[in-house]
């Protein structure tokens, strides 16, 4: 946060934070101390920001990964330029204030391609000053993924300038297609096969993404792999080893695992050890663990009362508690749960009408949401900005990743091609 | 002497004649043989030509029946197989046994007790509704409820292995109830199987 010291965008927060009470307040609990800009400008609540056309070698590249990375985080109104404003705003040699104030926008965003870098400038519209200036480093244009990554922890931290919340452009998608783990960046481009053991289903990340685990089923075990390492089985044998995630502390891999007494959750050193049982399923199949932020509480999926239903417990597997409103019938079936990452809300499928649907419960008042209707929509993974799921839907034909933003109702295909499974959203992740 | 053994090499022909393979054309009774030097040299000729004629007719017999037997083990083994691997088919989202599910059982469980080297796997399977993991965790339950009866059957538990595979390898491909049913189901691999005794021989 060290923009914030900046003279320019202290006076400009303040300013903000004057004109804006009502809003800032409510949005306390996300707000850092970035610059909000102009939230006044836009019905919507979403300020209008201006990508401004990028001079030089992969200019239009940068400007367009940008301008596609905030308008995904769904927190800015991304004001395209037609031909006119675009050449018109690129022979300005400082910021055509009047243009950006026509086009409705709060604030505009100039980059500056330099060797080794991205210059980029902030400006603010109102106040027609610079908000903020700075330099990030990048790799060469030649290396296509490192290049992109380095331009979506730009955005992120653009995005974190303009709203005060961190986007999530720098993230992957870990999923399953055709017997094989993939991941693909969170705008849907990079789309990369991993190598790991033969069969590999039910992947998870390291909460620092530098790892990620998951089973085969032949033989049946849990595999714990650096990403671009070596594979190490961590727990393995007869019957089942499946639905493998992370400790929030990285220290544990917890899993399902069972032969010929129902399935119960176990959890195993995540360099490998003895694995230690924690549910007490009395025969019923119990898996799919997902843990509290706070790593105190692990929700699952259980057939204990019959039907599948989703229960929590504490981290060492007592306290067992239904966690959905116990919706008795033949029908009745709620699986795979994903623990939001602020802890409020737990999201879920539940089979309503026959099909699968997305919705989440809340925590507090065991709530219900439903976010999805169209098709068949299952496997619902958090982004973490906790506010964005990624979950495989049948909506456009074959089973494939869409990005639902849960606040707005806004959606986007990830893939494409042959059907996937079981997606998992990475942690924010580092530079490569 | 010499009609003596004409009359004995003509027996001997005709018995050939009589014994020999079905497809052979019965030799002609030779005509009476004239009085000659060369009578006994003729007669031992055509009696060696007819013990080979017999030799070879026995030897075609034995290879028929040879073959006739071979078809009928290799039918036997083959319905020996078929029986290890007939599946059993489940109702949506239970492990619970059918009566037809038992029926089959109980051949497998006959099969297995006549055959003590023989080893199982058992591999349970979901159709595609339901959660990825779940179904894993219902393959299971298929395949641990397939041994527990025939554990109950007097199979010794070491001889038979289970897993699952959940809802990733469908055995027919469409979502109506047609294909789920013949997906909702328990498949059988037999190892040691070269030779399987008939249960009762």
């Amino acid at each position: 946060m060290h923009f914030a010291r900046s003279p320019i965008v202290a006076r400009l927060a303040i300013a903000a934070f004057v004109l804006l009470v009502p809003s800032a307040l409510r949005a306390q609990d996300t707000t850092m101390r970035g610059v909000r800009i102009g939230l006044t400008y836009d019905p919507s609540g979403k300020p209008g920001v201006v990508v401004l056309p990028v001079a030089g070698v992969g200019g239009d590249s940068i400007a367009a990964i940008v301008a596609r990375d905030l308008d995904f985080g769904d927190r800015i109104n991304v004001i395209t330029l037609d031909a006119a404003s675009a050449s018109a705003a690129a022979r300005a040699s400082i910021p055509n204030w009047a243009l950006l104030a026509k086009l409705g926008a709060a604030a505009a965003v100039q980059v500056t391609p330099a060797p080794g870098r991205l210059h980029v400038a902030i400006y603010n519209v109102s106040t027609r000053q610079t908000a903020r200036i700075h330099d990030y480093a990048v790799p060469p244009m030649a290396q296509a993924r490192d290049w992109r990554a380095a331009v979506h922890a730009m955005s992120d931290d653009i995005e974190m300038a303009l709203t005060g919340v961190r986007g999530i452009a720098r993230t992957r998608v870990l999923f399953e297609r055709g017997r094989r783990l993939w991941l693909v960046d969170s705008d849907g481009e990079q789309l990369t096969a991993l190598s790991t053991l033969d069969g590999p289903s039910s992947s998870a990340w390291s909460p620092d993404g530098q790892r990620i685990v998951y089973n085969t089923y032949v033989p049946s075990q849990i595999v714990v792999q650096p990403l671009g390492g070596r594979p190490r089985a961590v727990a393995s044998g007869s019957g089942v080893y499946i639905s493998p995630v992370f400790t929030p502390d990285g220290s544990s891999v917890v899993f399902a695992h069972g032969v010929d007494e129902g399935v119960d959750l176990y959890s195993v050193p995540a360099d490998g050890g003895t694995p230690r049982r924690l549910s007490v399923g009395r025969g019923s199949d119990n898996v799919s663990p997902s843990f509290s932020p706070d790593g105190r509480r692990i929700a699952f999926m259980s057939g204990r009362a019959g039907h599948p239903e989703i229960y929590t417990m504490d981290s060492d597997g007592t306290n067992a508690d239904l966690l959905t409103p116990l919706d008795v019938g033949e029908s009745a079936y709620r699986a795979s749960p994903d623990w939001s990452p602020d802890g409020r809300q737990v999201a879920f499928q539940s089979r309503i009408a026959g099909t699968f649907q997305v919705l989440t419960v809340s925590l507090r008042d065991r709530g219900l949401k439903q976010l999805t209707s169209d098709g068949s929509n299952e496997d619902p993974s958090w982004a973490p900005d906790g506010r964005h799921l990624v979950f495989v839907s049948s909506r456009g034909g074959t089973r494939q990743l869409w990005v639902l933003d849960a606040e707005s109702g806004r959606t986007r295909q990830l893939t494409r091609g042959a059907p996937v499974r079981l997606p998992a959203w990475s942690p924010r992740l580092a530079g490569e | 002497m010499t009609n003596r053994t004409t009359v004995l090499v003509v027996l001997a022909a005709a018995s050939v004649g009589m014994t020999a393979c079905r497809r052979q054309p019965v030799a002609p009774a030779p005509a009476p043989a004239p009085v000659a030097s060369n009578t006994n040299a003729q007669a031992r000729a055509d009696s060696i030509a007819a013990a080979q004629r017999r030799a070879d007719s026995l030897a075609a017999a034995r290879a028929a029946e040879a073959r006739d037997a071979a078809a009928r083990a290799q039918a036997a083994q083959g319905e020996l197989s078929s029986i290890l691997a007939a599946r059993v088919y489940f109702d949506y989202d239970r492990d619970a046994l059918r009566d037809d599910a038992m029926a089959t059982l109980d051949q497998k469980a006959a099969v297995l007790q006549a055959n003590p080297a023989v080893t199982l796997t058992i591999t349970g399977h979901t159709d595609e509704r339901g959660s990825d993991e779940y179904n894993l965790a219902l393959g299971q339950r298929r395949a641990a409820q397939v041994k527990r009866y025939l554990v109950s059957k007097g199979i010794d538990g070491a001889r038979l292995n289970t897993q699952s595979m959940g809802e990733s390898q469908p055995a027919v491909q469409g979502s109506d109830e047609g294909a789920f049913q013949q997906n909702r189901r328990a498949e059988f691999e037999a190892r040691n199987a070269g030779t399987l005794v008939r249960p009762g021989a």
